[in-house]
């Protein structure tokens, strides 16, 4: 037991190592001037996609329901904490102060719609869970385009229709701008507050499955109705399991929200697209592996913009890379391959230690 | 009589949408994958007509042969390359492996027919009606629309449950290893689903086109999106249930865009595909499915 408890602080220890040594390396890669702007302008990027497909890893690979609604929380996050952080602007001067709150409001609203969702939602099974997360998702992001908030002397208005129809007094001002989205916003987003974020994302994911909690959810993944019958309450743990998984994202989403001057809600942006992006990163990543996510968001993140140079084909060879990936990955013949190999190899090895002794 | 028109065409996308969740409906009872490339096929059958009816020059029939030819062999070709050798893998593998052939196939046509838009000629040649005095019009597209997709849903059931290879996909879909051990050719029998499926796509491509005529790379995608939701919302795997999901979503969407919000449409439609799933989880005639311990 205690040899396994070693175990799991070694992995723990080395996926945060990996974290530190990429952004050491980075600094000094950047104070020797060797970051091109275009890998600057990424670096968030790469922070906000990992913290998403470790989020994502906690609902599909820990809990094992599969979701493709994950950017409808990044949305609902980013919206809270743009709005919250315009709406700060006088009474919290400090830049860093507000971000700081922002990230706080971001994660909890996110989590409480992840609640909300996941009571309904985590009844269903398997490939009608996906479609009906991916429907909220696109819900999401259309409620919010519809959606204009203005503030005056008199307090909030509230309008789905248009920015006149919310009546505002003169000097009051419109913060939400349905499709337009929220403009203004402060460029706070920093590659190292990224890393901070992504560290702290570690370390409540990885903490949370090597705990009696994250021991019940994986029971739940493995075996529902045998872990009901052991008395586990399997509610409670898949909406604990998939809020924390919509509170990381919607903190992710604030993350997104300070790094750009204007917000908007586009199908680009928060998608269905997008959280298919996150689901290829957790898969490719290998499911349950939280390493492995962080390193496909880095690596795939990063590869079709080091492709630009390819131009019109990078996205192609991205799918062709994918497709190949995937049956490599998981197709049981080529498993079986594999395996035959690995055996012939493990098998030579004996044998050259055999002759030696 | 505006609510008339609003309402039939609603009947005619929704008769689009039920001609593509046929093709997911179908694949998914029978190899219990979701296709998420099903609806870049329908771009691409649109592509092959808009290639052979406006480049070339040809007859508008021709063009619709040759998109479901070219839709065939392209759905067989990614079910033999890239579905075949998953079978048995995880259906997550599947699905993310759809998705790039999904990707694949869009940024393909990304790099042939570029970006933008391209003004997709009518394949219908029919001239539209005039109903109640001049005061209820109704375009040939949403005619002939209506009129194909009840031909296929009558010839379809009639293949189904007539037919030897009929019968085989019914068979599989109940359970592909007795299926195999009664001797039929289950991947023989998959391939000619694709087959099916991928043609349907491609008539629902000319359909769809022909009622909203601008073709890009992602033309398929939310119209593929929506078939599938309409596809869940009927019960996945059940035939009727396609029709009568695709006719639901098509009324919903147009009803609420015309007298809700645009903007609000999409919305509105996924709503109630999240209603109707809590109060029957596997779609309306959608079969229980009870689970064993």
């Amino acid at each position: 037991m205690k040899g396994k408890k070693n175990k799991i602080l070694i992995q723990n220890g080395i996926t945060y190592a990996m974290v530190i040594l990429f952004w050491v390396v980075i600094q000094i890669l950047s104070a020797a001037g060797h970051v091109s702007s275009l890998m600057k302008g990424l670096l968030v990027p790469l922070c906000i996609y990992a913290i998403l497909a470790v989020s994502l890893n906690l609902t599909v690979g820990i809990l094992g329901e599969l979701s493709l609604g994950h950017a409808g929380f990044m949305c609902v996050g980013a919206f809270t904490g743009a709005f919250f952080t315009r709406c700060m602007e006088v009474s919290i001067p400090s830049v860093g102060v507000r971000f700081f709150l922002a990230l706080a409001a971001g994660s909890a609203v996110a989590g409480v719609f992840g609640i909300l969702i996941g009571i309904p939602v985590l009844r269903l099974k398997g490939d009608y869970l996906a479609i009906v997360t991916l429907a909220f998702g696109e819900i999401i992001k259309n409620l919010i385009n519809v959606m204009f908030i203005g503030r005056d002397s008199r307090g909030f208005h509230f309008s789905i229709k248009d920015s006149l129809s919310l009546g505002l007094e003169e000097g009051g001002e419109v913060i939400v701008k349905g499709a337009q989205g929220i403009t203004g916003t402060p460029r706070a987003a920093t590659f190292t507050i990224g890393v901070l974020l992504l560290l702290l994302t570690l370390i409540i994911v990885l903490n949370l499955i090597n705990s009696r909690t994250g021991r019940a959810i994986m029971a739940i993944r493995d075996n529902r109705i045998a872990a009901e019958s052991i008395g586990i309450n399997i509610t409670k743990y898949k909406l604990m399991a998939f809020s924390i998984s919509a509170a990381l994202a919607g903190m992710a989403g604030v993350l997104y929200a300070h790094s750009l001057a204007t917000l908007a809600a586009t199908s680009a942006n928060f998608g269905y697209n997008k959280s298919i992006m996150i689901l290829v990163f957790v898969v490719l990543g290998g499911l349950g592996n939280i390493r492995g996510s962080v390193i496909a968001a880095i690596v795939l993140t990063a590869l079709p913009e080091l492709l630009r140079g390819l131009n019109d084909y990078r996205m192609l060879i991205y799918a062709i890379v994918l497709i190949v990936m995937m049956l490599f990955n998981s197709s049981p013949k080529a498993i079986e391959i594999r395996t035959v190999f690995m055996e012939k190899i493990r098998r030579k090895k004996s044998e050259s230690a055999a002759k030696e002794a | 009589m505006s609510f008339l028109s609003y309402l039939i065409s609603g009947i005619s996308l929704g008769s689009i949408y039920a001609i593509i969740a046929l093709g997911y409906t179908m694949v998914y009872g029978i190899a219990r994958m979701l296709n998420f490339a099903h609806g870049d096929i329908i771009m691409v059958g649109g592509f092959a007509i808009f290639t052979v009816v406006s480049t070339l020059g040809m007859a508008p029939l021709l063009g619709i042969i040759t998109a479901a030819a070219v839709c065939t062999l392209l759905g067989v070709t990614i079910e033999f390359v890239a579905y075949r050798p998953l079978r048995g893998a995880s259906s997550l593998a599947v699905l993310i492996t759809a998705i790039g052939v999904s990707y694949l196939l869009q940024n393909l046509a990304l790099l042939i027919f570029g970006s933008n838009a391209r003004q997709f000629t009518s394949v219908v040649t029919m001239p539209g009606l005039k109903l109640a005095g001049g005061r209820l019009s109704i375009s040939g597209e949403t005619i002939v629309t209506i009129l194909v997709c009840i031909v296929i849903m009558m010839s379809l059931t009639a293949f189904i449950n007539k037919t030897r290879i009929g019968q085989a996909m019914l068979a599989v879909s109940e359970d592909r290893g007795a299926a195999a051990l009664m001797g039929i050719n289950v991947n023989r029998t998959i391939a000619i689903t694709f087959a099916i499926g991928s043609a349907l796509a491609a008539i629902a491509g000319a359909l769809l086109c022909s009622t909203y005529p601008s073709l890009t790379p992602y033309t398929g995608s939310m119209p593929g999106i929506k078939a599938f939701v309409a596809a869940v919302f009927g019960g996945i795997g059940s035939i009727p249930g396609a029709l009568l999901g695709g006719i639901i979503l098509g009324v919903v969407e147009n009803l609420s865009k015309a007298y809700i919000s645009s903007q609000l449409s999409d919305a509105i439609v996924f709503s109630l595909l999240i209603v109707i799933l809590l109060v029957r989880p596997t779609g309306i005639l959608g079969k229980k499915i009870n689970e064993k311990v």
